[in-house]
């Protein structure tokens, strides 16, 4: 069973997670024989390109593109390249471009679709996966029983492997046709340099407890230490103190960064969901009793904006030494 | 211009998971149902649009057993014109997708709205399988949607990054938060229309699916929260390095 | 018997707790310290219709039936008792007076505004000196042949100032006591009205409520409703229907201190477990539930015997007096519960416990209610 990675591009990189789900491949690959493909679509460098195989890509293709084609497009350019390499398991990260592009695909293909999953397949034949359903409060195990296997695998729950290959890598073009498209970009504002949330291991997280928008510069200050992303609780968005990006719950994002830090969050169900995949969650709350440290790992009971200036200077220390 | 909005029945997000008997499902005893919070925002711009007066129609689809028929008739108390419920119990995406898309053959829509996920099976499948079995232009992660003189301005934000897009109909609309600000509750209006406002109910064309829900189970416990003083709070980050080995 | 709630109904009684939890609670405390009237909130139940969901259709009401009603009060109290009386006094007293009784000019008039919630009502009883008992009022309704002149002063008037039309009980007929007594639909804004301050009320401090001082007041012949010296039976009827509302209200005030303390006890922990897990508390949370359970039930029965156009004064007294009796005792043990936190308003429970207080006194206070009863049990 060969296995086809879509890995996404920026700014002539691969995105940060296409290295785990290669890695997430060449493991799978293991169980089901078969080669290690990665595709890459849009600007990426040839130095670039090289590292896949680093972590078990053998074939290692780039479709090069100034612009990405628009979703229908992108689909179907993928959809033609997955029979080209004669792939039957196909790679997705589970984040927006991955959740749009995979399930288009997948009708093209007739293919099951599993996003979400956060391990190896249980067995290969039948093929079946876990994946969390009810926002994490549950686990599924999926059988797909199509020829097609179409799986997305959340971020940070695999982690990158080394397992070098000597890959063979090409560059191809892409027809003019794939260009083509109703949609017009009117307008697009980057925010470059910043960490995705989506991807982020490390995470800072504020909710109501913070009293003010304007006590944000603490958490930004904290994240940037820690070179992590920014997030919020969902009536802290609401309110229009953030950008309902930052919302972290079970209709916001659900994340699976190595350390959560929880400012002044209770800790409602609802965002609980969107943060059980956590591998260490910090609560800081002024109520001892806030549910959020039922699920925290470390606990500290106090004022929010008390409390963030001394892990500010505890974090600026660390990241010197 | 007509809009179709997709759909789901979900337990309300604060229910507590129990599994079923069968291992294979939750236990639906006692569940309050809603409409999926993705698919309510969808519907709230849909309806916002209607009143201003450019859209003509809203209809809701949904594909499902006679138990969604509630969260339908909501959909029509808070102004949709008319319901579909295509009558089955859906086995997984494929299902509900291939199902929506013989809705859409028999009667095409301008516009299609789907939520970017179903708060249950967090899927987010339904929207691109439907625009890829109908061979539909799509735009996901649409958080804003305007239209003049048939010209749809589509807002989209992924990981920060804001586009705006011109498009026309038809076209399939994955739709996030941000697109609403808060779902219309139903007025008491809302309600009397709703009795005599059409539910068409249709049989379901499809069965087949490509995934089979093997077992369900609950994710393990977690351990105890170890607590820090506060004077003490930089503790934490030392912690994370060299306890957890994390940082 | 069929205890199952229409589709509709429960759609009713969502759209209550949508707006009640989404938005209610967002100002609540704030509004109860410092007397804030929740015009916004009124704006918006107007707008969704629930300030005349109990009037026909035909006069722009919501056409539902009483027992929508009460689970609309019910959840509406469970959050914010002082926008919820607004509510109680609109539809089943003002509104319901005058689709009931009045003409049909009245309901063209009067009752369509109030049913849209474009004006309030205020229903005008009480005075300084009669307030249980209704016969004996002190304000005058002088016959002057082609209108009315009022004269004396209304007390406890809640919706006193925000009010746009009043329904005001005078004599007119002193020597016959209260068979003497008229109900008048009075424009708020007529000469000769004057409005006391707000009073600082124990609890429900956001609604307004305030004395009406009526000076030489001209009322028109036609806003008299019904027969000359109906006053005093429509006001009667009237109270019958207005206390299913209060029932559903002080209902509502122990639901919502009763899910309060559920949720505090399954996670306050003491002695190494939650709360919920000693016996003590269990059995006080299973207590509050039986209580609660009874009161719904009586509610619901006094609704749907108006629904299906049965008597139910004594119903609607059966449930007025328990389930105000029994929101003092709710509200009182979930502030126990709460232990400490439940004495400061951050935590509800204590503004939930001084809410249920006024239930057991406005709209026939719980002696009243057992009068009522009594006598029907004796008759």
């Amino acid at each position: 069973m060969n296995i086809l990675i879509y890995t996404e591009t920026r700014e002539g990189s691969f995105k940060k997670q296409g290295f785990e789900l290669i890695s997430y491949a060449k493991a799978l690959s293991g169980m089901t024989g078969g080669e290690v493909i990665s595709l890459a679509i849009g600007e990426i460098f040839d130095e670039e390109l090289k590292k896949a195989a680093d972590y078990g890509a053998s074939r290692i293709i780039a479709l090069e593109a100034d612009q990405l084609p628009d979703n229908r497009n992108l689909s179907k350019l993928l959809i033609q390249w997955i029979k080209q390499a004669n792939a039957q398991v196909i790679l997705f990260a589970d984040n927006n471009t991955g959740k749009a592009i995979a399930p288009f695909v997948a009708a093209g293909l007739k293919a099951g679709i599993a996003t979400g999953i956060t391990g190896l397949p249980e067995k290969t034949d039948p093929f079946i996966v876990t994946r969390k359903i009810y926002s994490g409060k549950a686990l599924a195990k999926i059988q797909v029983k199509s020829h097609y296997k179409i799986l997305l695998l959340a971020a940070n729950t695999f982690g990158i492997k080394n397992d070098p290959v000597v890959p063979v890598i090409e560059r191809h073009n892409i027809e003019a046709e794939y260009f083509e498209s109703p949609n017009k970009i009117i307008s697009t504002e980057k925010q470059t340099g910043k960490i995705l949330l989506g991807e982020a291991e490390i995470v800072v997280s504020a909710g109501r407890g913070m009293k003010s928008p304007d006590n944000w510069g603490s958490i930004e200050e904290l994240a940037q230490i820690l070179g992590a992303a920014t997030a919020c609780s969902r009536p802290v968005s609401d309110e229009g103190w953030r950008p309902h990006g930052e919302h972290v719950g079970q209709t916001g994002k659900v994340i699976n960064p190595n350390i959560y830090f929880a400012f002044g969050i209770s800790g409602a169900i609802q965002h609980v969901a969107g943060i059980s995949g956590s591998k260490v969650i910090v609560a800081v709350n002024k109520d001892h009793e806030a549910p959020i440290f039922n699920v925290a790992d470390y606990g500290i009971v106090g004022d929010v904006n008390q409390v963030l200036p001394k892990m500010i200077e505890a974090a600026r220390k660390i990241k010197t030494e | 211009m007509k809009i179709l909005v997709c759909i789901s029945n979900v337990p309300d997000t604060t229910t507590k998971i129990v599994i079923g008997a069968d291992d294979k499902n939750i236990n639906t005893a006692g569940i309050q149902w809603i409409i999926n919070p993705w698919d309510e925002l969808a519907l709230t711009r849909a309806l916002e649009l209607k009143d201003a007066g450019k859209i003509s129609e809203v209809v809701v689809a949904n594909v499902g057993t006679a138990i969604t028929e509630a969260t339908l008739r909501k959909s029509l108390a808070t102004g949709a014109d008319r319901a579909i419920r295509v009558n089955t119990e859906p086995a997984d995406a494929w299902t509900v997708a291939s199902n929506l898309s013989e809705v859409v053959k028999n009667e095409p829509f301008d516009i299609i709205l789907c939520g970017i996920e179903s708060s249950d099976h967090n899927g987010s499948s339904v929207g691109g399988l439907l625009a890829g079995m109908l061979d539909l232009n799509f735009i996901s992660s649409v958080s804003g949607l305007d239209i003049e003189n048939e010209k749809l301005t589509v807002q989209r934000e992924i990981d920060g990054e804001k586009e705006i897009l011109e498009t026309q109909g038809p076209v399939l609309l994955v739709i996030q938060k941000g697109i609403a600000i808060v779902p219309r509750i139903p007025s008491m209006r809302g309600i009397m229309q709703a009795r005599t406002k059409p539910l068409q109910i249709v049989e379901a064309t499809s069965s087949e699916s490509m995934t089979e829900t093997v077992q369900v189970t609950l994710p393990p416990e977690k351990g105890k929260c170890k607590m820090i003083d506060a004077e003490n709070a930089g503790e934490v980050i030392r912690l994370l390095r060299e306890e957890a080995k994390v940082l | 018997m069929n205890f199952e709630f229409t589709e509709e109904q429960l759609m009713i009684r969502q759209a209550a707790r949508d707006y009640a939890q989404r938005e209610l609670i967002i100002d609540v405390l704030e509004r109860d310290e410092k007397m804030i009237y929740p015009a916004r909130h009124i704006k918006n139940l107007a707008e969704l219709g629930f300030l005349g969901m109990l009037v026909d259709s035909r006069y722009d009401g919501g056409g539902m039936d009483t027992i929508s009603y009460v689970l609309a009060m019910e959840e509406i109290s469970k959050v914010d008792a002082s926008v919820s009386v607004i509510m109680s006094v609109n539809n089943s007293l003002v509104c319901y007076g005058i689709q009931e009784y009045g003409t049909e000019e009245q309901k063209e008039k009067y009752l369509k505004p109030l049913a849209r919630g474009e004006k309030i009502g205020a229903f005008l009883l009480s005075e300084p000196e009669a307030g249980s008992d209704a016969t004996s009022q002190k304000t005058t309704a002088e016959d002057k042949g082609d209108y009315y002149l009022l004269n004396g002063t209304k007390n406890w008037i809640t919706n006193g100032n925000t009010a746009g039309t009043y329904l005001v009980v005078a004599q007119t007929h002193p020597e016959l006591r209260h068979r003497g007594i008229n109900v008048f639909i009075v424009d708020r804004h007529s000469p000769g009205i004057s409005v006391g301050p707000h009073e600082d009320k124990m609890g429900m401090r956001s609604s307004d409520t305030h004395s009406v001082m009526f000076n030489d007041v001209k009322v028109p012949k036609e806003n008299r409703i019904g027969e000359d010296g109906f006053g005093f039976k429509f006001a009667m009827k009237t109270l019958e229907g207005g206390r299913i509302g209060i029932a559903a209200q002080a209902l509502g005030i122990a639901a919502g201190a009763y899910e309060r303390a559920v949720q505090y006890a399954k996670e306050r922990k003491a002695f190494g477990t939650e709360i919920a897990n000693h016996q003590a508390i269990a059995f006080k949370l299973a207590d509050m539930a039986v209580k609660i359970e009874n009161a719904r039930n009586l509610c619901l029965k006094a609704a749907w015997l108006k629904d299906n156009h049965k008597p139910f004064g004594v119903a609607s007294a059966m449930a007025k007096l328990y389930a105000a009796d029994i929101a003092m005792e709710v509200t009182t043990e979930a502030v126990q519960i709460h232990g400490g936190y439940g004495y400061v308003k951050e935590y509800h429970v204590e503004r939930l416990m001084r809410e249920a207080k006024l239930t057991q006194i406005y709209e026939g206070t719980s002696e009243i209610q057992k009068i009522v009863i009594s006598r029907d049990v004796l008759k």
